[in-house]
């Protein structure tokens, strides 16, 4: 195959340097926030909330802008966001009615 | 000016070219890969979650030093060769070969210290008696669940390492081309994401309070 046989897809670039090095800046701002968070001696539910939160604020910033999502066509957005949060629902309806149960068993 | 570019090549509706979605297939292929290896990774976690839940002694052992301090500067290294990983990729778009090589070398190289850090954190938890099948500190599962989790995502470094690798000595080469670089960066950037939530999950929630 021929090195440049698809680059005329992928000739446009959106984002500048400066746009990745915001996003890095608070990457790192919010590990920092969950470090902390981690000594504040908060319930562990609540602890447990506020850190999958971030993580999950996180994880979106690196899918936007690392991973480009943000720029690609809505459907290829289409396919995968949803497609995995129906999945992760279907396997947390599974394991959700056990764990509260065991909950109860450790006081 | 570049979707019109898209539409005349795949058309409105896709008939078996090379852009379905408008990406190309590499690229839609990481996608779904990536989508299937986020489903291990999930289920990974909440067996983990599950499994400590249903322990009556799940020790949280990790010190600030050096067990929280080393997690943390694991997680700078792996967000700054995101960064460079995503410079790369706009070199190779800009057609400037050296830079993106380079870049991608450095993001590899992040990649390798990270790998070493971890071990030497591994080589730690050995020396203090616990392994995957044991644990001085309470419940066995500890051992088996942390180093099942981070050797799982460290699998992922390592493999993800040799792959760029790879991508710098044929872009370098002009085997490869930039679509080449921009789907090796969406897998790095991945195990850059695990590790966002293996980082709270395992170090965090088990921080030491007493000490």
């Amino acid at each position: 195959m021929s090195a440049h046989d698809t680059t005329a897809l992928e000739t446009h670039q959106p984002g500048t340097k400066k746009l990745f090095m915001w996003v890095w800046f608070w990457l790192l701002i919010l590990t920092g926030v969950e470090v902390l968070l981690a000594y504040m001696r908060l319930e562990p539910h609540l602890m447990l909330i506020l850190l999958i939160g971030l993580s999950l604020i996180k994880s979106a910033l690196i899918v936007a802008y690392f991973m480009h999502l943000r720029f690609e066509k809505l459907g290829l957005f289409l396919i995968i966001v949803p497609t995995l949060v129906f999945c992760l629902v279907m396997i947390l309806i599974f394991v959700f009615p056990d764990s509260l149960r065991i909950v109860r068993l450790h006081p | 000016m570049a979707e019109m570019d898209v539409d005349a090549v795949a058309g409105p509706a896709w008939g078996g070219g090379v852009a379905p979605f408008a990406t190309n297939t590499k690229k839609l292929g990481m996608w779904l890969f990536l989508l299937s290896d986020s489903l291990t990774f999930s289920t990974a976690i909440l067996a983990y979650a599950y499994v400590r839940l249903s322990s009556s002694n799940w020790p949280r052992p990790f010190e600030i030093s050096p067990a929280i301090l080393n997690a943390t500067f694991l997680t700078f290294i792996l967000l700054s060769s995101s960064l460079t990983m995503v410079m790369a990729v706009a070199a190779a778009h800009r057609n400037e070969v050296k830079k993106a090589v380079i870049y991608i070398l450095l993001t590899a190289v992040g990649g390798i210290a990270f790998v070493a850090l971890h071990m030497m954190e591994w080589f730690r938890l050995f020396a203090e008696g616990v392994t995957p099948w044991s644990n001085n500190w309470g419940d066995p599962l500890f051992g088996g669940t942390f180093f099942g989790l981070t050797g799982l995502h460290m699998l992922h470094v390592s493999i993800g390492v040799i792959y760029l690798c790879i991508i710098a000595f044929g872009f370098g080469r002009r085997k490869f081309n930039a679509d080449h670089v921009e789907v090796s960066g969406l897998y790095w950037h991945f195990v850059d994401l695990v590790w966002m939530f293996i980082f709270p999950m395992v170090y965090l929630m088990s921080v030491n309070l007493k000490g």
